[in-house]
């Protein structure tokens, strides 16, 4: 009895010493926090993309407490409404931003560029890439390997297996920009969502001549330069064959589209055009004559 | 008990048609292409513009920097004009395209046969200068301009020149043949080599699968005395430098470091023959033997071809591209690199064409990795590929770099051995593209 009565006191004693000590290292090794740093945090969407440039959604909340205004900062993924979130809590402001997305500037499905070769090696565009061209003729295109489906942490980009062609999901995309930098031939860019989700772009990357261009693909971009001249905004510069229109100019009034001879030029979400629609059908009935 | 290197190695099935089949020359292309990038390092300037005459040999783009080198003329026509062309990858790089016009060669080589032996009168700075003039590069397949891999760094001395007469690649045999039929003219252009660097000895190390072109070696070398022609057990990749080092002289380049380290200086015996054409010949580097084979094609063969030839060329001259064809590979069969178009041009760099018919064309699909370990111990530096390649693909770039990836010089044995058909080599090729771009960075 008396052992178990002796172990027991001398046990809790040595407990109650340990506490007392490791209570005063703990004071004594303290590091000092900022609290807004996890106040911060709780606003964030907590999915450490790197969109910001900070590693996670911890990184990006100390730089936001550390930090004396908050321009140049900014969570793509969470947008402007956490940003106003996060503002309110450093009593900060935050500049509104307007909403980005990826666009996939390359349109050369499975019909309109053919394949040339077949690739059988792994399944990574950046291996295919550095290897050659890839299994079409264009050496600027979409490889279609799908790398920016599998750097995505949103879910929100996918290959769409008729065109092989990756497609970006309008409402999962937060634009933080994983996808643009992993593409090896750089096709992918952010662009503003534009209003109501409408947006204009060349989607085509391809830098050579018109002629090759268009031989190797039928949507080719082929640097004729009727869409500058179409453009009421000065919106569109030609370079290396291949037209940009600046989405900070642009207007969407679309009259760059109605000129590409190629299509080149794509028109997101807007409602279907009448008189173009017009126009292609009386061009293909006179081809079917 | 012949020599070889101790770690790793594979032996695929060597199937060198063309073995034996003399040196050809087919008809002159009637336009070529002639990139201003066939070596490492920096692209050459074009000196020749739009609707100039050229002559063959005649220098039409010049070495822009210490490590480049000069491109010649290998026919004599028009400039037509100076335009990006798709290389052998597709992607385009500049071209001089020249239409040809009958053959006329610039005065002052020398096109007669007889075999000039006489080297004492130049020094090896002279030798080295004519080397750099006449745009030679190493003809293995690596194109490293060999004036800068004969210059030997100061505080350094090179005891050993090793001759790189391997071939292991299987298919290939434009080597075998020049040995063959120009073994007295490689001898001279050793010795040319070997007063640059003033070794000691020449070692000419050779695969023991070609027995006619040891015994042809040996009986020319015995005139000389300091050239020793080892023959090798077939192994390969023999002919990687440092495994050709370690089997001749078994001394081991350390990791990172170049083979001057362990005094030695490795060339290819292509190069040698073009050394030798262009100090006692005044030949620059136009032309080149490039064995077109293959086991569907009906004549296999070793064609010396003008620089710039279109590829399809040469398969018009051993008897056109057969129906089945599934792969025509720039090089041999395990580094070469498939081609997506024939009609891409020979360059220095040129070894070989080879035809795959389809049926064994297309790689097996690739299963999960079973730890088995056979990458491992293929692997001819010693390296681990299975693990480069899980780095590799979770992006662990730094820990790749710790593991001596740099150190892989992609002869794919761990691909070929992998019983799982996984394209290891693929992954830890992206991996060190990485490594060094992170090494760039850093360095700026």
């Amino acid at each position: 009895m008396a052992i178990i009565l002796n172990t027991l006191i001398s046990l809790s004693l040595l407990g109650v010493v340990l506490a007392i000590i490791l209570y005063f290292v703990a004071q004594k090794f303290k590091v000092y926090e900022d609290p807004r740093i996890d106040e911060v945090e709780e606003f964030t969407p907590g999915a450490n993309c790197g969109g910001c440039g900070y590693p996670g959604c911890r990184g990006f909340a100390e730089a936001c407490v550390k930090a004396e205004t908050l321009d140049g900062i900014f969570c793509p993924a969470g947008g402007n409404e956490v940003m106003q979130n996060i503002a309110k809590v450093l009593g900060m402001t935050a500049a509104e931003k307007e909403p980005q997305i990826a666009v996939v500037r390359c349109n050369g499905s499975h019909e309109k560029r053919e394949k040339t070769n077949i690739y059988d090696g792994p399944k990574s565009c950046a291996i295919e890439s550095s290897l050659y061209t890839g299994d079409t003729a264009c050496s600027y295109g979409c490889l279609g390997q799908g790398d920016c489906v599998e750097v995505c942490l949103f879910d929100a980009i996918y290959i769409d297996e008729e065109s092989g062609l990756p497609l970006v999901d309008e409402e999962k995309c937060t634009a933080c920009g994983a996808c643009v930098k992993i593409c090896p031939r750089s096709i992918i860019e952010l662009r503003d969502k534009g209003k109501k989700n409408r947006r204009v772009y060349v989607s085509c990357m391809n830098k050579d001549k018109g002629a090759e261009a268009r031989k190797i693909c039928s949507v080719a971009c082929i640097g004729c330069g009727k869409c500058i001249k179409a453009c009421p905004f000065e919106a569109i510069t030609l370079n290396n064959f291949i037209a940009y229109i600046d989405y900070e100019k642009c207007k969407l009034c679309r009259k760059c589209a109605q000129e590409c001879p190629t299509g080149a030029i794509l028109e997101i979400n807007f409602p279907p055009r009448k008189e173009k629609e017009a126009i292609k059908e009386q061009e293909t009935t006179e081809v079917d004559k | 008990m012949l020599k070889t290197f101790p770690k790793g190695g594979v032996h695929p099935n060597e199937n060198k048609f063309s073995t034996g089949k003399p040196i050809e020359r087919i008809d002159l292309p009637k336009q070529v292409y002639i990139p201003v990038a066939q070596h490492i390092g920096a692209p050459a300037e074009p000196i020749v513009v739009k609707g100039d005459m050229v002559k063959t040999g005649q220098l039409i783009a010049k070495s822009s920097g210490f490590v480049s080198a000069n491109i010649h003329s290998s026919v004599s026509g028009k400039v037509v004009k100076i335009d990006k062309v798709s290389d052998s990858t597709g992607y385009k790089q500049t071209c001089i395209i020249i239409d040809v016009e009958g053959d006329e060669w610039i005065e002052t080589i020398d096109r007669s046969e007889t075999i000039n032996d006489k080297i004492d009168n130049l020094t090896g700075e002279q030798i080295r200068n004519k080397i750099a003039e006449s745009g030679i590069v190493g003809s293995g397949g690596a194109t490293f301009p060999t004036h800068v891999k004969l210059s030997i760094p100061l505080g350094k001395t090179c005891e050993y020149l090793i001759i790189n007469a391997v071939e292991c690649e299987p298919y290939l045999t434009s080597d075998h043949q020049l040995m063959l039929e120009k073994a007295e003219e490689i001898l001279i252009g050793c010795k040319l080599a070997q007063k640059v660097v003033g070794a000691k000895k020449i070692l000419i190390g050779i695969e023991n699968n070609k027995p006619d072109a040891i015994s042809n070696m040996k009986t020319m070398a015995q005139k000389y005395k300091d050239i020793e022609v080892h023959a090798l057990k077939v192994k390969y990749p023999q002919g990687a430098e440092k495994q050709l080092i370690k089997a001749l002289t078994n001394r081991e380049v350390p990791s990172g470091k170049l083979p001057i380290e362990v005094n030695c200086v490795v060339q290819n015996i292509g190069t040698t023959f073009a050394i030798y054409e262009a100090i006692q010949k005044n030949k620059p580097l136009f032309e080149r033997v490039v064995s077109v084979t293959g086991k569907s094609i009906s004549r296999p063969t070793n064609i010396m071809a003008r620089i710039g030839t279109p590829i399809n060329m040469l398969i018009e001259a051993v008897g056109g591209l057969p129906q089945d064809t599934g792969k025509i590979i720039n090089g041999g069969p395990m580094m070469g690199k498939a081609l997506n178009t024939v009609e891409v041009p020979v360059t220095k760099g040129t070894s070989g064409i080879v035809i795959i018919p389809e049926k064994y064309s297309t790689r097996p699909k690739s299963y999960n990795c079973i730890r088995c370990a056979r990458c491992i111990s293929v692997c001819p530096m010693g390296l681990e590929p299975y693990l480069l390649k899980n780095m590799s693909i979770v992006k662990m770039y730094e820990e790749m770099h710790k593991e001596r990836a740099l150190d892989c010089m992609e002869c794919g044995s761990c691909s070929y051995t992998c019983p799982a058909s996984i394209p290891l080599l693929d992954y830890i090729r992206l991996g060190k593209a990485n490594i060094n771009k992170i090494l760039r960075s850093q360095k700026s």
